[in-house]
């Protein structure tokens, strides 16, 4: 600890010469990097950094960094797909495994050198971990302090189920869970938070109460004419739901109480991830970020070597690259390179604000950096984010623009580029791009055909009169599974005109 | 302030489960692409893994997504030479462009592909060839072993205890224990008899003498004669002993009508052989015979892949391979082994001669002869020849093959030889 109170100019002094990490200079690094942080007010979980080989990490990635996870073929296929990129030497090891968990588990690959270590500790175990802590979607959807539990719970429970109903049972019905997972979350609702010993106890309760509220919704039979009038004027669902699998866990007449639980975990654990999908720009950018200004801080009080920061900046620089749209290397924009762009642009606009930057953001140009970024990194999503902090500047940078594809005309058409009439135009697009509602099919459940064939109709709200792609048929299968009925799906137009345009019989 | 966790040696394959459920979900199409890496391998390149590719959209996850079509607006970076309103033409199918759909298409239609492991593998490889369990393991497993002695070690079975060398230890820690306390009594010894020679033998310094004396002979005394630690058993450990070498003959008819099925399952038949063959023997050679109306000594290419017609003489093969374990491969000194596969068709009068080399000249030299007909359709002349052969030698096996679960009962003799020697 006596680093943290000598003042810099005193020890002035790399804190090592080699590129060969251990356990000792882990700690020190950590110690250091930590400093800086809470110097510049990174608010973090406890952290709890792990060594571990590379199959461990390979390993990570399968499971979505959960440190715990059921057993499913599907994680088994991530790790053989994984293993073999990484063997082929197409991708590194190095980032983004860490979860928003209390203590954040970071892992550091033994094979790696202490350069590489220093920095994904800077990036995780402070990057990633403060803004797990700080942003907003994080803190009210996802329980830190619950989810390791609340894991545990999920394996547990699953593996109890395949032992009683069979291991195929279990995963056809995993299968059709996993395919409707970004359909189980609650994009306005706020959830409850988890916990382990909260579900053990009401697990059993609510089995019992759920059954019997499905059996009331089937048995309440009206008499026949109002059943006949009843089929013309209610829907059920009144309102259309958005959450398929919540409507599956709670009303699907044909499920068994272990079902509905499994259904419910899947569900769980999509909500757990739904903010990491809503801050991909913003958490990778930040935590980017921030490895960068921590250890350009250490360099600066002469705590790393030349060679130090010369393997970091090539390791920095390849992650923060932006290859442009014509070339081979091109698949979409990377949120590292955007992100990291913009949490740079927004420091650059506090510290040395140009004329456009007052014009456009005239509260934060000369504002305090860290004050700005931390309210920025607080209260956004990618969404919003770039539609507030997109700079003109920055569009310039990236050499961005607008293309229409529209099947009604024969070409595409540039709409708007970075110039003075395209800037609004484009950032709102490109906000619109991280609109996960825009991204991913608008689909609810629309009626339920409670008095007939118990038949459920799913209707998808076309956007732009974009339709749904092949791969619904199979959806459909997946969903009549779990409802146990026959499945319909129709899409309305923006006039609300609907058209059939899938049927799944059972 | 962190934790720092070395947590590389826990959790090890951790994903295990993972992967088998992953195998078994796809066993369909795994056991196919195996079954296409088998007739692409030499016969005596089975014990290995084999990279595996299977279609990547069978083992798809789906999701609900959008199709092509509709009005999208997308933005892409590194802009060239566009300005505000240009109509540009759509791009084909692919690479950057305008077109955002060319990143997800790009990629998806490649074979998913991955390495099985030697022993997943084999699984696959045996699934159809419906071996017992028994056998399958025997194959799986490491070739036999013979223990042999290594060293002495400290910790073992009381009945290898190795009373000798235990003594021998028991020696060497009495001594050293002991060495300490006996120096000090014989200077004690010395100083008692020195101050005795002196006339002060009552002097209190004696009687500490003396006592000093008793107290070191009790504790030389209390050296034990023997302790656990001195324990010494004999070593032994395992050794693999392929014991010597091996020739196996593979005898085909190449006639016309053995087609590439056929050829298939005959080259399981053969590989099945070596197998078996690799877990006794430490080296062994491959003759491959082919033959129409003459028989040649090929090449293992030529042998399943070239074709020939024309009408079949067997005995052409079996009188080359007489000659050529005469030549070369004394009985003496090799164990011979031959597979014969065959589709039936002989030449009517060339079967009694069959017979007749084989019992006569062949069945003496060798160890095994195995002989499939495979998908024929009536027995013919040589069949029925070939059970009188049968009838009178147990070193002779012979089977009718229809799916690939035939093969196994031809070896059922062999191996129960091996497991009883």
């Amino acid at each position: 600890m006596e680093e943290t109170l000598t003042p810099p100019s005193v020890t002035r002094q790399p804190l090592s010469e080699s590129s060969e990490w251990t356990f000792e200079l882990l700690d020190l690094y950590d110690r250091e990097i930590g400093r800086v942080a809470a110097h510049y007010g990174l608010d973090t979980y406890p952290n709890q950094i792990e060594v571990i080989t590379s199959e461990q990490m390979i390993d990570a990635y399968a499971s979505v960094g959960m440190p715990v996870g059921y057993h499913h073929w599907s994680y088994g296929k991530h790790f053989l797909s994984t293993q073999k990129s990484y063997k082929r030497g197409q991708m590194g090891l190095a980032y983004e495994i860490v979860i928003n968990s209390s203590p954040c588990i970071a892992y550091l690959m033994e094979e790696n050198t202490l350069t590489m270590q220093a920095l994904v500790i800077a990036h995780a175990a402070y990057g990633h971990n403060s803004f797990f802590k700080g942003n907003y979607l994080f803190r009210t959807w996802t329980d830190a302090e619950g989810i390791l539990d609340y894991l545990v719970f999920a394996r547990n429970f699953i593996a109890e189920c395949e032992q009683r109903y069979g291991e195929e049972a279990v995963e056809d019905l995993l299968d059709s869970c996993h395919a409707l997972m970004n359909h189980g979350v609650d994009r306005y609702k706020r959830p409850a938070k988890l916990s382990m010993a909260k579900e053990q106890m009401r697990q059993v309760e609510r089995e019992e109460y759920l059954q019997s509220q499905v059996n009331l919704l089937w048995r309440t039979l009206p008499p026949r004419e109002a059943a006949e009038q009843g089929r013309r004027e209610d829907r059920f669902p009144p309102e259309p739901q958005e959450n398929l699998l919540y409507f599956i866990e709670k009303n699907a007449p044909r499920l068994a109480p272990w079902q509905r639980e499994i259904v419910r975990i899947v569900r769980k654990i999509a909500q757990y991830f739904y903010p990491q999908r809503q801050t991909q720009v913003m958490n990778e950018g930040w935590a980017t970020f921030w490895h960068y200004t921590l250890l350009n801080h250490l360099y600066q009080e002469v705590k790393l070597t030349d060679g130090f920061m010369m393997e970091f900046l090539q390791s920095h620089t390849n992650v923060v690259f932006q290859p442009p749209f014509h070339s081979r290397m091109y698949s979409g924009i990377n949120p590292y390179a955007l992100g990291f762009a913009m949490f740079s642009d927004i420091r650059r606009m506090c510290e040395h604000p140009t004329e456009e930057d007052r014009q456009w953001f005239p509260e934060i140009a000369g504002s305090d950096w860290v004050k700005t970024l931390d309210f920025a990194m607080r209260n956004f999503k990618d969404e919003s984010f770039i539609a507030q902090y997109l700079s003109p500047r920055l569009i310039r940078d990236f050499k961005l623009f607008a293309v229409l594809d529209d099947d009604q005309r024969e070409k595409l058409e540039i709409t708007a580029i970075h110039d003075e009439a395209g800037y609004r135009r484009v950032r709102q697009l490109l906000a619109d791009h991280y609109n996960l509602g825009n991204r991913e099919p608008n689909i609810q459940v629309w009626n339920v055909d409670v008095y007939g064939d118990r038949s459920l109709t799913l209707r998808h709200f076309m956007h732009n009169r974009r339709p749904l792609g092949e791969s619904t048929p199979e959806m459909l299968r997946h969903i009549a599974r779990l409802w146990g009925y026959t499945v319909k799906m129709e899409s309305a137009d923006e006039n609300g005109d609907a058209q059939l345009v899938g049927v799944c019989e059972v | 302030m962190s934790q720092l966790v070395d947590r590389r040696l826990s959790g090890k394959n951790r994903s295990a489960v993972n992967r088998q459920r992953f195998l078994r979900r796809f066993k369909g199409q795994i056991r196919k692409a195996v079954t296409e890496a088998v007739s692409g391998r030499k016969i005596g390149d089975l014990e290995r893994g084999e990279k595996i590719s299977i279609p990547s959209k069978d083992l798809s996850e789906p999701i609900f997504h959008h199709g092509p079509g509709g009005r999208r607006d997308m933005i892409h970076p590194g802009n060239k030479e566009f300005v505000s309103g240009d109509q540009v033409d759509r791009p084909e199918g692919g690479a950057g462009g305008g077109g955002g759909q060319a990143s997800q298409d790009g990629e998806g239609e490649d074979d998913f592909a991955f390495e099985l492991s030697k022993e997943e593998f084999m699984d696959f490889f045996f699934q159809d060839l419906a071996l017992p369990d028994l056998v399958k393991k025997q194959l799986a497993a490491v070739p036999e072993v013979k223990r042999a002695r290594a060293g002495f070690v400290s910790q073992g079975n009381p009945s290898n205890l190795h009373v000798v060398r235990s003594m021998k230890q028991a020696i060497g820690r009495r001594l050293a224990m002991a060495s300490g306390p006996r120096e000090a009594l014989k200077e004690a010894q010395e100083a008692l008899a020195d101050l005795e020679d002196r006339g002060l033998g009552t002097s209190p310094e004696a009687d500490e003498l003396r006592e000093e004396i008793e107290r070191l002979k009790a504790r030389v005394a209390a050296v034990p004669f023997i302790d656990t630690w001195d324990l010494r058993y004999a070593n032994r450990v395992d050794q693999p002993t392929p014991s010597s070498q091996a020739v196996m003959f593979c005898l085909m008819d190449v006639s016309g009508s053995m087609d590439e099925d056929r050829k298939n399952i005959a080259k399981r038949f053969f590989m099945l052989l070596y197998l078996f063959l690799t877990k006794s023997y430490e080296r062994i050679e491959v003759v491959f015979i082919r033959h129409h109306t003459v028989a040649v000594e090929v090449d293992e290419e030529d042998f399943f892949h070239s074709r020939e017609s024309g009408g079949t003489v067997v005995s052409s093969a079996l009188e080359l391979m007489r000659q050529i374990v005469l030549e070369r491969y004394p009985s003496q000194a090799w164990n011979i082994y031959a597979a014969q596969a065959s589709d039936g068709d002989n030449w009517e009068d060339d079967s009694p001669r069959c017979r007749e080399i084989l019992s006569q000249g062949i069945l003496p030299l060798v160890q095994y002869f195995a002989y499939v007909e495979i998908e024929a359709e009536e027995p013919q002349s040589l069949w029925h020849e070939y059970e009188r052969v049968a009838a009178g030698s147990a070193r002779f096996a012979m089977q009718r093959i229809l799916t690939l679960a035939d093969i196994y009962p031809v070896f059922r003799e062999l191996f129960r030889k091996k497991v009883g020697a």
